[in-house]
């Protein structure tokens, strides 16, 4: 009974588990302290901390404004670090078609969340792990500064706000997701 | 060089500068739902690279479940919200200021911007960090690096279209 009880606990959810509960932190957080729910600020007030120069983009308190939001995204490392050592260690149960695609592709390694191919120090120091890292991890902090938001202050959000802006960016994070998927990605794991 | 500081839309979450100091005993609220985020985000597996291809690739509909489940229980709880006029438990009235559409040239080219590096990564902000709670430790690279493009937007922010 109890091994049924926390069972779910230390297992992959079902997206209609998942889902749901991601979609409740949006009204968890406007009913703590009425404040939007998004984590992509955090990569804005961590430049207005650490070194906000000349720059009019960083110049604002941002305790006042960010600080219970770092201190959010400092509980997802904790939360993430108490998941991997609680649970089992099991491999990502992804479709059969999509290991066919990836090992045509040139990734054998299906152990982890992430390919140990592409993301490990070792690998760092390959084109494909550089561009995978160093350039998408780029690409992300550039892109949502720009777009305002990431997945979840656009497409949770915002989408769930019925915002224009959002919908925009949401479309925009699908066709660039395509497109380094299909355009890119070959020509990156290839090598 | 003169743009006023659109800090309502910036970033999500980002706020407003007139927002009201957070009490220390706040924080730790905002602490313990974070960490149950990281839980979330990894029993999910949405933080996996692997998902990420799957979904991008149209091969499962798990991602697509998640995201659109998220999206409707986010959008029916907080309409419930606005309507039955609660204030939040530090007392403020729950509002949820609208995001300026403007041409909406920042929302298409940094939508793109960041779908580019989510493929690549496998990894939106908060799997970011989640991953580097997962033992991902080479994820404080890409940490780094989205820091570092964080700020260099803030530095072209003038001379981009918005």
């Amino acid at each position: 009974m109890v091994n049924q009880m926390t069972a779910w606990l230390f297992n992959e959810w079902p997206w209609y588990v998942a889902g749901p509960v991601i979609g409740l932190f949006v009204p968890a957080l406007l009913l703590v302290g009425n404040k939007a729910f998004g984590v992509s600020g955090n990569l804005r007030h961590l430049c207005a901390a650490i070194l906000p120069a000349k720059v009019e983009f960083f110049r604002y308190d941002w305790r006042r404004v960010g600080l219970w939001n770092l201190v959010f995204l400092a509980g997802i490392l904790i939360g993430g670090f108490l998941t991997f050592h609680t649970g089992a260690a099991n491999d990502i149960a992804i479709s059969a078609e999509t290991r066919t695609t990836l090992a045509r592709l040139g990734i054998h390694d299906f152990s982890g969340v992430a390919p140990h191919e592409l993301f490990t120090w070792h690998a760092l120091l390959t084109a494909r792990g550089f561009v995978s890292v160093v350039v998408g991890g780029f690409l992300v902090g550039f892109g949502t500064a720009y777009a305002g938001g990431c997945t979840s202050g656009h497409a949770i959000s915002g989408l769930a706000n019925f915002e224009l802006p959002s919908l925009i960016a949401v479309v925009g994070f699908f066709a660039g997701g395509l497109a380094a998927t299909w355009f890119i990605l070959p020509f990156v794991i290839g090598r | 060089m003169t743009r006023p500081l659109l800090t309502e839309s910036e970033g999500c979450g980002a706020g407003t500068d007139d927002a009201p100091e957070v009490r220390p005993a706040y924080l730790a609220v905002y602490l313990l739902l974070g960490i149950a985020f990281g839980v979330v985000l990894t029993r999910s597996e949405v933080l996996s690279w692997f998902r990420i291809q799957e979904m991008f690739r149209f091969q499962s509909f798990r991602m697509y479940g998640i995201i659109g489940s998220a999206v409707a229980t986010a959008a029916v709880s907080t309409a419930i919200l606005k309507r039955s006029g609660l204030r939040s438990a530090a007392g403020e009235a729950i509002s949820i200021p609208k995001k300026e559409l403007g041409s909406g040239v920042r929302y298409a080219a940094g939508g793109t911007i960041f779908g580019l590096g989510w493929a690549l990564t496998g990894a939106c902000p908060g799997p970011l960090f989640a991953l580097v709670g997962n033992g991902v430790s080479v994820m404080l690279a890409a940490v780094l690096s989205a820091i570092v493009g964080t700020w260099i937007y803030g530095l072209l922010r003038p001379r981009l279209p918005h």
